[in-house]
């Protein structure tokens, strides 16, 4: 009699489980049948041409997403490419050279960096930092290249350019982590063998832990692009917002979330709506492969070295 | 091997010696470079939001356009109600989710399971924001408490999952051995054996979740949407923190912005206060063992 | 006997971790193509010797090192000394094969040159020849240089790891427990290069294996608790040791 009821117990504890289990996979596949219902209208209207028409106008009822894309994506490249050395640099000095007593303190700020809310990223970004490119940072740039058009653009301070810069402070601690973690799975044997052929400090990283742990700074940069380009509160607040493709980095533009955050609270026309929602399913689909796509090559670099 | 290189050419030139130096202060400006962010948006966030912090901000609604003084105090209910909505489902959904991946971690059901949370991790907070709006705010007609607190538990739950698996498959299995060994029933080893074992660090991946969503604003703008008065009930628009900090921020008045920075200075500090506790749990729990 | 050329004189060289004191004041002199073989049970601090002696002991946290060893009457421990030069004059091969896993197996043998900025082609190409040739892996390898060189077997490695010390050509090769990790046929093949290597360089080499010092050394020291109890040569230590402690443990009583 008391054995079958224990047993029972087991079989109720792990039913509930599975049960929740199926519900989180459930959670999972109905965002995508969702945002896929609510964009349906504009798959069926627009189709594909969506992704490759630029106009993008509320009042004529035209809309097309390329815009949007081509904030994203460049937004994105501006704040790989400025957190990149810096990131790298940061899991150096972290793991290799930097002083024992200063490398917990320094991590420690670093990933505080991360806790800090994107909407205050974003309030800072408004009142410091655009007014600082404005002025030091615009000027300086346009200063050094003439006639470049990618350097000009209206001094507004607001735009593709400060988006990235702001962009980059965030990802900055996630590129950061993953490459100390990169770092450190790398055996200290090959660190001694440069050691031993008479390498340099910066040879002994450039051979035995740049040289090894290339994989995986590749995928700790894709998981950073994957984070900037589904970041929304602090560019939506510094991009300037406006369906944009310039060729200065200083002109206004528009992200895919920027343009959902601004836009879907009032959007009322069915199209409008869904053309909204469309955008938001092509950012989670493009981060799902850019996110799922670095893991793969993290969980392999990290499974190789041990 | 004489004749192919005498020892000279080896000997470290002032060029490897240079690009030596020259590195090491790089890599060190990088982590100097990496960390002048935070020190910049802390100090002009305090200076900022210490003006407006005063007793009013906390206990008096927002002021009309215009007119000095007000407050956030319905935010701050308001972002209360939503964390506290969005933690009482999140915080059950990841706990137990994670003892299943942990304890039952094998098949079919649980590398789905696995592979949804993985990616769940990924999906941007604005688009969880789309979904809980055409799941709940399409049918129900409104803005809510319900849909934002629901956005918000989306946000945190795999994060949960994922740190209450990683101390739970820490545990050693002869624990649970010894347990079942007992004759007690397999579920009653998992909840009061091997899940009290891990209430510390649990809750560590719990407080971080916390201040995590606290901070959320994207998935609140249309689910709880915001509100310029005292939250009635949990079946209308709902105002936030976050979301009022947003508002006040690309608002053009003077006044308004004042609240922003004020709220975020708020804000930053409770998020780092969960983070502290969270932190200093672990390392209390992780110092009492040895 | 004529009294060959003075390489290595360690004097009263002490080493340890913190407050541990592994390395217990060591003197001893290695001369020109001696083979030396450090034997003693684990932990008697021979490993720690033989890294203090490219001053790679230092690079662990905590790690400390006193007194003098001289490399050609040049203290390697006096202030100003660059161990990053030390080491272009004492190579290492170590226990576990580490050949740099992103690299090609001719990378890897290049490497110590192309770090010093030796780029000119047709020479390091002679050089990786040279030097593969010389650690017996040329006939086995010539075909893949690009491949990866943690591609080859484990014995295969390790050769590749003596071929990039070669090419930087140093004096003294250090080699801790080389063999170890390897099977019996592979070990044969080092032990057989090593023979063949001592023609040109003077080569210190920390072994578990008895045996293997007595085939391939011609002198041998014998470690306990971080002290030299005897060093003299091979053959006479095994045969007519002087000291107890030598003669229990080549017996097998410890160790």
């Amino acid at each position: 009699m008391k054995r079958r009821e224990v047993r029972w117990s087991d079989l109720l504890f792990f039913n509930s489980l599975r049960a929740l289990a199926l519900l989180i996979i459930l959670v999972f596949i109905s965002i995508f049948v969702f945002l896929y219902i609510s964009s349906a209208e504009t798959f069926n209207t627009i189709g594909w041409k969506f992704f490759i028409l630029q106009d993008w106008s509320t009042n004529g009822g035209r809309f097309g997403a390329l815009a949007f894309i081509y904030g994203t994506v460049l937004s994105s490249l501006i704040a790989i490419l400025l957190a990149t050395p810096v990131s790298v640099g940061s899991a150096l000095f972290l793991t290799e050279i930097g002083p024992r007593v200063l490398r917990r303190p320094v991590q420690m700020l670093i990933e505080l960096l991360a806790a800090i809310p994107s909407v205050v990223y974003g309030l800072w970004a408004i009142f410091v930092l655009a007014p600082f490119v404005k002025d030091h940072i615009q000027p300086v740039l346009r200063g050094m290249t003439p006639g470049l058009e990618l350097f000009q653009g209206p001094p507004f301070g607001l735009g593709l350019f400060t988006s990235g810069l702001v962009l980059a402070i965030m990802i900055t601690p996630t590129i950061t982590a993953i490459c100390v973690e990169v770092f450190r799975s790398i055996p200290l044997i090959y660190r001694e063998g440069a050691k031993a052929l008479g390498a340099t400090t910066w040879e002994t990283i450039r051979l035995a832990v740049l040289g090894p742990g290339l994989a995986g700074i590749f995928s700790a940069v894709i998981l950073g692009l994957g984070r900037a380009m589904g970041e929304t509160m602090a560019v939506t607040m510094v991009i300037g917002n406006r369906a944009d493709i310039s060729a200065s980095l200083f002109s206004p533009a528009a992200t895919m979330s920027s343009v959902i955050a601004n836009e879907y609270g009032e959007a009322s026309a069915g199209l409008h709506l869904s053309s909204l929602s469309a955008i938001g399913l092509t950012l989670l689909l493009v981060s799902m492969v850019v996110n799922g796509f670095a893991r793969v090559v993290i969980w392999r670099v990290t499974r190789g070295a041990r | 091997m004489k004749g192919i290189h005498s020892s000279f050419m080896l000997e470290l030139s002032a060029g490897r010696k240079v690009r030596n130096c020259a590195a090491q202060i790089l890599i060190s400006l990088a982590a100097l470079l990496a960390i002048v962010p935070l020190v910049f948006v802390f100090v002009h966030v305090i200076k900022s939001g210490m003006p407006a912090l005063n007793l009013a901000f906390f206990t008096s609604l927002p002021s009309p356009v215009g007119q000095s003084g007000g407050g956030m105090a319905n935010s701050l209910i308001g972002s209360l109600i939503l964390v506290v909505f969005g933690t009482v489902i999140g915080i059950p959904i990841g706990v137990f989710g994670g003892v299943f991946l942990s304890e039952y971690g094998k098949g079919k059901i649980a590398f789905f399971m696995r592979f949804s949370v993985d990616l769940l991790t990924s999906v941007p907070s604005i688009v969880v924001g789309l979904y809980i709006y055409s799941m709940v705010v399409v049918p129900t007609k409104t803005f809510s408490a319900y849909a934002g607190g629901l956005a918000l538990s989306i946000l945190m739950f795999p994060f949960v999952v994922k740190t209450t698996e990683e101390v739970l498959r820490l545990i050693p299995q002869h624990i649970r051995e010894a347990g079942l060994a007992l004759g007690i029933p397999r579920w009653r080893v998992i909840v009061s054996i091997v899940l009290k074992g891990a209430i510390p660090s649990v809750t560590t991946g719990i407080l971080l979740g916390i201040a995590r969503i606290a901070g959320e604003t994207a998935p609140l703008l249309f689910t709880a949407f915001g509100n310029r008065f005292w939250p009635h009930g949990l079946n209308e628009p709902m105002p936030s923190l976050p979301v009022q900090i947003y508002s006040y921020a690309i608002s053009p008045f003077e006044e308004w912005h004042k609240q922003a920075w004020a709220g975020a200075l708020l804000l930053m500090s409770m998020v780092f206060l969960f983070n502290l506790v969270a932190r200093l749990l672990l390392f209390r729990d992780k110092s009492g063992h040895n | 006997m004529v009294q060959k050329e003075l390489v290595l004189s360690i004097k009263d060289l002490h080493a340890g971790f913190g407050s541990a004191e592994i390395v217990k004041g060591i003197s001893m002199d290695i001369h020109r193509q001696d083979l030396v073989a450090l034997i003693g049970p684990s932990g008697c601090g021979k490993s720690t010797f033989l890294r203090c002696l490219n001053r790679l002991h230092e690079e662990t946290e905590g790690a400390w090192v006193r007194g003098k060893a001289e490399l050609f009457q040049q203290d390697l421990y006096e202030r100003g000394a660059d161990p990053v030069e030390i080491r272009s004059k004492i190579g290492m091969v170590f226990q576990k094969p580490n050949p740099f896993p992103s690299m090609s197996i001719y990378d890897n043998v290049a490497a110590g040159l192309t770090i010093r900025g030796i780029k000119k082609r047709s020479y390091v190409a002679d050089v990786v020849e040279y030097c593969l040739k010389q650690a017996a892996l040329w006939e086995e390898v010539k075909d893949k240089l690009k491949a990866p060189g943690t591609s080859l077997s484990g014995g295969q490695q390790q050769r590749l790891c003596i071929a990039r010390t070669l090419a930087i050509n140093p004096p003294v090769i250090l080699m801790d427990e080389p063999t170890s990790a390897l099977d019996p046929i592979s070990t044969a093949k080092i032990e057989e290069l090593i023979t063949e290597l001592r023609k040109q360089v003077t080569i210190i080499i920390v072994t578990h294996n008895m045996q293997q010092a007595a085939r391939i050394s011609d002198k041998t020291a014998f470690f306990l608790l971080g002290e030299l109890i005897e060093y003299g040569a091979t053959s006479e230590v095994f045969t007519t040791p002087r000291e107890k402690k030598t003669e229990s443990y080549i017996t097998g009583r410890f160790g």
